[in-house]
C-alpha cells in the first residue's frame, strides 16, 4: 500500500514538474488570466489581450526573481 | 486552422532541440561502451514513444475541438513558458554557442563479456526522458492544430538528420545553437498556446488567425527586451534594481 502511494506521488510529482516547473507562480498567473477572461467574455466584454498582457508580465518578474538566485550562485562560484 | 508549415517547422525545431541532448547521449555512450546495447536501448526508447503518441494521440482526438483547444492551450501555454525563459536567459549568457559536450566517465568503459545493460539503461533513459518532451509537444500541436500526421513527421524528421549528423561528425551536433531553438519553440508555443486557450474559452480574436502573427510579434519583442535586460544585469548593472 505504501509503494502504490509513493509510486502515485512520484507520478504526480513528474507530471507537475514537466507541465509546472520551478516557478509556479507562473502557471497560477495564466490560470487565472484565463479565468478572468472567461468571466469578462461571458459578461460581453472584450477579453482577449488579457491572457498575453499576464504572460508578458509574468515572464519578466518569473524573470526577475530567478536573477539574484543566479547571481548566488555566479558569485559562490566565482568566490565572492 | 494552424496551416501545414508553420506545424511541420514548429515540431521540427522543438524534436531538433530535445534531438541534440538525445544524439549527444546516445553517441556518447556508445562510442564509449559499445554500441549493440546502447542501440537495443535507443530503439526500446523510441518504441516506448511511439507508444506514447499513440496512446495519448487517439485520447486526445476524442476530445471535442472547443474544450480540447482550452485544455490543450492552457498546458502548452504553461510548458512553452518554461522553455521560453530558459531560453531567454540562456541565449542572454551564452549567446549562440551549442551545447557544451557530454563527458562520459572513461572508468564506465564497457569490457565484460555478455549484454551491457548499463548501456542499454543509458541509452533507453536518454531517448525516453529528452523524447517525452517532443512527444507532448508533437501530440498536443498536432490533434489541436488537426494535422497529428505533418506533427509526427516534423518529429521523427528532426530526429532523423540529428541522428544522421550525429553518426558521422558527432562535435557538429554540440555546435548547433540549442539555447537559441529553445527559445524560437518557446516562442512559437507560448504563441499558440495563448491563441488556442483564449479561443477555446469562447474569445473572438481580433482580425481572426491573423492575430497569431501579433502575438508572435508581441512575444519576440517581449524575448528580445528580456534578453537585453539579462545582459545588462550580467555587466554589472542592474535595471532591475532601478525600477
Amino acid at each position: 500500500m505504501k509503494l502504490l502511494w509513493s509510486s502515485i506521488a512520484g507520478f504526480g510529482r513528474f507530471w507537475y514538474r514537466f507541465i509546472v516547473g520551478d516557478d509556479w507562480t507562473v502557471a497560477a498567473a495564466v490560470t487565472f488570466g484565463l479565468l478572468l477572461t472567461a468571466l469578462l467574455n461571458a459578461t460581453a466584454v472584450a477579453a482577449w489581450w488579457l491572457v498575453p498582457i499576464v504572460v508578458v508580465v509574468m515572464v519578466a518578474v518569473s524573470l526577475r526573481r530567478a536573477s539574484p538566485r543566479r547571481n548566488l550562485v555566479r558569485n559562490a562560484q566565482e568566490g565572492k | 486552422m494552424t496551416g501545414l508549415g508553420l506545424v511541420l517547422v514548429t515540431t521540427f525545431l522543438a524534436s531538433t532541440v530535445e534531438a541534440i541532448e538525445m544524439v549527444t547521449i546516445v553517441v556518447g555512450v556508445g562510442s564509449t561502451r559499445g554500441w549493440r546495447a546502447t542501440l537495443v536501448g535507443t530503439v526500446s526508447g523510441f518504441a516506448v514513444l511511439a507508444g506514447v503518441v499513440a496512446v495519448f494521440g487517439l485520447a486526445l482526438s476524442a476530445i471535442p475541438i472547443g474544450p480540447l483547444r482550452l485544455i490543450v492551450g492552457a498546458l502548452l501555454l504553461v510548458f512553452g513558458l518554461q522553455w521560453f525563459r530558459k531560453g531567454v536567459t540562456r541565449v542572454a549568457a551564452h549567446g549562440l554557442a551549442g551545447m557544451r559536450a557530454g563527458h562520459i566517465d572513461e572508468e564506465l568503459a564497457w569490457t565484460g563479456p555478455g549484454f551491457d545493460w548499463t548501456a542499454f539503461v543509458l541509452a533507453f533513459k536518454g531517448v525516453v526522458l529528452e523524447g517525452l518532451e517532443v512527444a507532448f509537444i508533437v501530440v498536443t500541436f498536432g490533434v489541436t492544430a488537426n494535422q497529428l500526421g505533418s506533427a509526427v513527421i516534423g518529429g521523427v524528421a528532426a530526429v532523423v538528420i540529428i541522428g544522421a549528423i550525429g553518426a558521422a561528425v558527432q562535435p557538429a551536433v554540440a555546435r548547433i545553437p540549442r539555447s537559441l531553438l529553445q527559445l524560437v519553440v518557446g516562442t512559437m508555443l507560448t504563441t499558440f498556446g495563448t491563441f488556442w486557450a483564449v479561443e477555446g474559452i469562447g474569445v473572438i480574436w481580433p482580425a481572426g488567425d491573423a492575430a497569431i502573427l501579433g502575438l508572435l510579434a508581441l512575444y519576440v519583442l517581449t524575448a528580445l527586451t528580456l534578453i537585453s535586460l539579462e545582459r545588462r544585469q550580467a555587466f554589472g548593472f542592474s535595471p532591475w534594481r532601478n525600477a
